[in-house]
């Protein structure tokens, strides 16, 4: 394709030819989590009316298939990612859990009292509160890098705090509440030259652009499908093998294992080694089609309209009076987080929701956030590459009716 | 506007959202309870002044949407001079009235301009936005010892 055909890629997506309260639904909340295509909401079908059975250990013709097909599917992400080897995605429940993995496995053995992690001021709850948990375990210092008031990270008191100390370095790449980018390149290569080990909590990013993992050169990247196009309760942990290797096991139970007595157990190799019991297979699968949809548009003309759009909505939504954006980076993915004149985030949602417009309204699981913004809460309007002008036209208006009610 | 918006959004409730009454800290307070509605953020404090079984005086404060704050602000002013039991009674016809079936009756007699909020019912994702002032109310004056959360 050359471009993106709106109206085309809106036809593989059955929900948004929806009606809510007699209206046009316009979904406008897609950080929160994005609509599934015909594609993956047909082949999860396809799975579960002809071809399920657990993999890993059946030896019949469906179990074969099954497994040949969930494998197939971590080869699909290991080139989305561009990871060098299919052993380094682990498939887990969604980036959150990738997150507590990853702090309570690496985390664990690796971490002692004194040690330091560095985060950022506009992390989300899920990058937070893992490391604080570990905290109360290990006795490890969490330090927080500062925003600036456009909503940047500030390089400047980022290298100040990543100190000898820091031994890991735990970031978002695209803020859900702000839409900020991070530059994730420099604070991996910053982290590095200090010896300390990266995460990049990529939830927001990988539907807007294409990742590297290999050329970002991340110890550990993050993901969750059902922002992603795919289901939900499936999602990837990307990690170099080498720490994956020394990482001891997440959960104990089945497929995890190589040979286990009541004395002694060993356990598989990764990726398996990370994945115990029976996974979300179907899910896994969906998430593996969501990919090759996402390659079949082209990630290159998602990012350019998408990037069109973003500046069309934001000349709209700035042109409605009392309208306060919160996040006004440089780089930015498609998210319009504002406030209203006195109109509380939750009042304006309930309108809009009577447009047919949906929306987020409140603290979007980052609250130390709002904090620092000074706000409560927000109204959170995030896109996607089936958003439109027109969509946007109408949120303008309802927003205009919104100024009117709170007059 | 559509009509079920313009029930929820009456004038008098855009009224006590844009001037709330008893919208102050109590100092000298008797009882005083938080709330919190986690989903959205609302957060607010409700105070309470009893000359024995009687409020003397009552107060909220906090940050909210338009019907939590409205809701805090007519709470306030209704509850003013009752007693006790006066207050716990019409806690209850709140509940009833929130929590109803759409299109049933409300009891107005009780209510009084309480019954302005009748329409909340057709939004129930904002019930707990007109209740937690409530909920907070009923802390204060029986405490449970816990924060009070709409969740």
């Amino acid at each position: 394709m050359n471009g993106l055909d709106v109206a085309k890629v809106r036809e593989d997506f059955p929900v948004l030819h929806e009606r809510v309260y007699g209206k046009p639904l316009i979904y406008l909340d897609n950080a929160a989590t994005t609509q599934k295509p015909k594609i993956v909401i047909e082949t999860i079908k396809q799975f579960y009316s002809r071809e399920n059975a657990n993999i890993h250990r059946g030896i019949f013709c469906l179990s074969e298939r099954a497994t040949r097909r969930y494998e197939n599917a971590r080869l699909k992400v290991k080139e989305f990612l561009g990871a060098a080897s299919e052993k380094e995605i682990v498939f887990v429940r969604g980036a959150t859990e990738a997150i507590n993995l990853v702090a309570q496995t690496w985390g664990r053995a690796f971490l002692g009292k004194g040690d330091e992690v560095l985060i950022t001021h506009m992390e989300h709850h899920s990058n937070i509160v893992p490391w604080q948990i570990l905290r109360e375990e290990k006795g490890i210092k969490l330090k927080v890098a500062p925003v600036d008031d456009a909503g940047e990270l500030i390089m400047e008191e980022f290298r100040k705090l990543l100190t000898d100390k820091v031994k890991f370095v735990s970031v978002v790449h695209v803020s859900n509440a702000l839409g900020t980018l991070n530059p994730v390149e420099e604070i991996i290569r910053l982290a590095h030259e200090k010896g300390a080990k990266v995460l990049i909590d990529g939830a927001q990013a990988v539907a807007h652009e294409a990742v590297n993992v290999r050329d970002l050169d991340a110890d550990f990247y993050v993901l969750s499908g059902h922002k992603l196009f795919a289901p939900t309760g499936i999602g990837v942990l990307y990690g170099k093998a080498e720490l994956l290797d020394q990482m001891p096991p997440y959960q104990g139970g089945g497929d995890m294992i190589r040979s286990v007595t009541f004395e002694a157990t060993t356990y598989n190799k990764i990726p398996y080694k990370f994945e115990a019991g029976t996974p979300h297979i179907a899910g896994a699968i969906g998430l593996g089609v969501a990919v090759d949809y996402l390659r079949g548009i082209g990630l290159e003309w998602i990012a350019a309209y998408e990037k069109e759009l973003l500046a069309y909505g934001t000349k709209k939504l700035l042109a409605i009076p009392g309208l306060r954006l919160i996040g006004t980076a440089k780089r930015k993915a498609a998210v319009l987080s504002f406030t209203l004149g006195e109109a509380h985030a939750h009042d304006i949602g309930t309108i809009l929701d009577r447009a047919g417009i949906a929306i987020r309204a409140g603290h979007h699981c980052a609250m130390p956030l709002m904090q620092r913004f000074g706000v409560s809460a927000t109204t959170r309007v995030s896109l996607a590459f089936y958003n439109t002008r027109e969509e946007i036209d109408r949120l303008s208006d309802a927003l205009r009716e919104v100024v009117e009610v709170f007059k | 506007m559509n009509p079920d918006l313009r029930d929820l959004y009456q004038q008098m409730i855009m009224d006590h959202n844009k001037n709330p009454m008893n919208f102050r800290e109590i100092r000298d307070a008797t009882s005083r309870a938080e709330g919190f509605n986690p989903l959205c953020g609302d957060h607010l404090h409700v105070y309470l002044k009893m000359n024995g079984d009687r409020i003397e005086d009552i107060s909220f404060e906090g940050a909210g949407c338009a019907i939590s704050k409205a809701s805090g602000s007519m709470m306030t002013a209704a509850l003013k001079g009752k007693t006790r039991a006066e207050a716990e009674g019409l806690f209850a016809e709140v509940r009833a009235m929130l929590s109803r079936e759409p299109g049933m009756p409300v009891n107005a007699e009780k209510l009084g301009k309480l019954a302005v909020f009748a329409g909340v019912c057709e939004f129930p994702l904002r019930v707990k936005c007109a209740s937690l002032a409530w909920h907070t109310m009923m802390e204060a004056i029986a405490p449970t010892g816990k924060q009070v959360s709409t969740e």
